[in-house]
């Protein structure tokens, strides 16, 4: 299906997704208007959430299912197989922070339906992210997304830990994006145009002339500025603290969601404007490796599971920036694979630790979990699968995600990052480890340790479905990596491909 | 034509916003710091769409209704803050740390 973005018939089509769910946003946001005194009207409220984000997966099937494809490059928004996975990462990571969200709202009594309209929100600010071919897109995609974040990171209001961490993220965002949009008035400037595809052609025909001091100075910022959407390490100091902070869903959905989208649009910019360019590549291998070393280095060191899971996302950051710095296809098609297997375990990680813990959870340590696995065998069964696979163990989607990354960094010649991703994931043993070590061989310190550690039907739910998906991915990934690989085909510097369609 | 001037201007604003954000303490100050920084860029914006085109104009506007809803959230965060601290310094923001 070929659709013409002049056309305003076409152009819907091509925004289908987005619309189902910005229609879904506004009939939450006068639902909760009447609705928003009872605990029966935050379950409705999340079903509803649920049911808005399931008919938004099923537009972005029907488009991809139809071959939906943009005619010529002038269109602001992309319409490829990397823009319909990645919306179904969000889709997911989205659809299961609401299935965990329930009993953890009740639990703390944070009876404010608003939580969901905000998660939706989030959602489609990635999703405008994912599919922006036009840097202004993009910013308002990333904008839609960080306001609704701060936001739930304060949530939980009558915590001054929360709304501490709302502060920090809220500075240290609108910071990141000053970065962000001073990049792009300076792309701007050089090439004279925010549209990715024109400025592929522009910064083709550019190099080595007199303005491309603007132009390396405007790449450099947008990728400081997305440093910080993605923790990457100079830029990570928020990323620990606000984690920490925000209420323990959010948390995962934050690690997993916002995460994805900003490294999304990383792909889509490095990739379609910038991919006749080289400076890049180093600029992002020196990230990647710090990256990887100080992420891992420092959640050595933390007691708190939840300080050291956000460590551990800050090292996860690293590994994805080895596939942005290897570049092309393959690279992409393995970015895509490790976000769908590091959404399931993240949020999987997150959905056990709040059962443990209370207020926030941010006092769980790893001493905490002692013995936890007498007493709760299945949800120690469930963090233990979720710790393998961040660590990458054979048999999880976590091992498939970095072998497949190891593999792209390897074919682009890449092999010092190589070495340096299996060093820093042998290193991770150290923090991951001690938490299965704690469940399984510790013994409980008291018969009462363990007696409030619960997790409602849906927690559950949501649990087995992302233990189950990450064993099935790790042992079975062949259909994964068809469509990562058909994805990863479509994002290229549009001087070799004019939005051809995937065959 | 002030291109030159105009974007030396905006990058001074804008490094002016950066340094306040980097060694000011008080939240309501880093966050006008922030704003400066915004406004260098829509400067920048301005003064390049006098050569490029309207695009930068349009540009302009969006950052703008971006940063007047940014402003809403971002006051209310740090309302919510001062109830449970009765100040707004960085200094006092000790709860989150290392440990």
């Amino acid at each position: 299906m070929r659709l013409d973005p002049a056309v305003s018939h076409d152009l819907l089509l091509t925004l289908l997704p987005e619309l189902v769910l910005t229609g879904w946003s506004l009939v939450l946001l006068l639902f909760v208007a009447w609705r928003h005194q009872t605990t029966r009207d935050l379950r409705l409220t999340g079903w509803l959430t649920f049911v808005a984000l399931v008919s938004t997966a099923i537009a972005t099937w029907w488009l991809w299912w139809n071959r939906a494809s943009v005619q010529g490059t002038v269109s602001m928004v992309a319409a490829d197989d990397f823009r319909w996975v990645a919306d179904w990462i969000f889709l997911g990571a989205g659809a299961l922070t609401v299935l965990v969200s329930f009993g953890y709202l009740e639990r703390e009594r944070l009876l404010a339906p608003e939580y969901y309209v905000l998660l939706v929100f989030g959602v489609l600010g990635m999703m405008v992210m994912a599919a922006g071919a036009d840097l202004m897109v993009i910013f308002l995609g990333l904008e839609l997304m960080s306001v609704a974040v701060y936001v739930l990171t304060g949530f939980d209001r009558r915590r001054a830990r929360s709304a501490e961490a709302a502060l920090k993220y809220f500075l240290l965002g609108a910071f990141a994006s000053g970065f962000l949009l001073y990049g792009i008035a300076l792309v701007y400037g050089a090439t004279g145009t925010t549209n990715l595809g024109l400025i592929g052609t522009q910064v083709g025909a550019l190099e080595a002339s007199r303005s491309s001091v603007m132009l390396l100075a405007g790449l450099a910022l947008l990728i400081v500025g997305f440093g910080f959407k993605i923790a990457a390490v100079p830029f990570h100091m928020w990323a620990p603290d606000v984690y920490d902070g925000a209420p323990t869903p959010v948390t995962g959905f934050m690690a997993t969601g916002v995460k994805a989208a900003a490294f999304a649009a990383l792909f889509r910019v490095l990739n379609q404007a910038f991919g006749t360019l080289t400076t890049w590549h180093d600029i992002v291998w020196w990230l990647a490796v710090v990256t990887m070393i100080g992420g891992n280095v420092f959640a050595l060191s933390q007691r708190s599971v939840k300080r050291m899971l956000a460590y551990s996302s800050v090292a996860h950051a690293g590994y994805l920036l080895v596939a942005v710095s290897a570049g092309g296809s393959p690279a992409t098609s393995a970015f895509l694979v490790y976000a769908i297997a590091y959404t399931l375990m993240t949020v999987g990680a997150f959905a056990i630790l709040q059962a443990k813990g209370r207020a926030g959870e941010s006092d769980v340590t790893i001493d905490d979990l002692s013995g936890l696995a007498t007493r709760h065998p299945w949800l120690s069964f469930g963090l233990a699968v979720c710790m393998l696979s961040l660590l990458g163990f054979p048999g999880t989607a976590g091992f498939i995600g970095k072998w497949y990354i190891l593999i792209a960094a390897l074919s682009a010649g890449q092999n010092v990052l190589a070495a340096i991703l299996v060093l820093t994931s042998v290193v991770s043993a150290g923090y991951y480890l001690p938490v299965i070590m704690a469940m399984y061989m510790k013994p409980e310190p008291d018969e009462t340790a363990h007696l409030d550690v619960r997790l409602d039907r849906w927690g559950r739910t949501a649990v087995a479905a992302v233990v189950l998906g990450l064993l099935l991915f790790g042992v079975w990934p062949n259909r994964l990596f068809d469509l990562a690989r058909s994805a990863g085909g479509s994002v290229q510097p549009s001087s070799t491909s004019t939005a051809v369609s995937p065959p | 034509m002030l291109l030159s001037p105009a974007l030396a201007i905006s990058a001074v604003l804008f490094t002016l916003g950066v340094a306040g954000v980097l060694f000011r303490r008080n939240a309501i100050v880093i966050f006008m710091c922030v704003e400066l920084m915004l406004n260098a860029v829509n400067l920048t914006f301005v003064a390049l769409a006098q050569v490029i085109g309207v695009g930068g104009q349009v540009f302009v506007l969006f950052v703008m209704a971006v940063a007047a809803a940014e402003a809403a959230v971002g006051l209310s965060i740090i309302l919510a803050v001062y109830r449970h601290k009765q100040s707004v310094s960085l200094q006092n923001m000790n709860l989150l740390k290392d440990g």
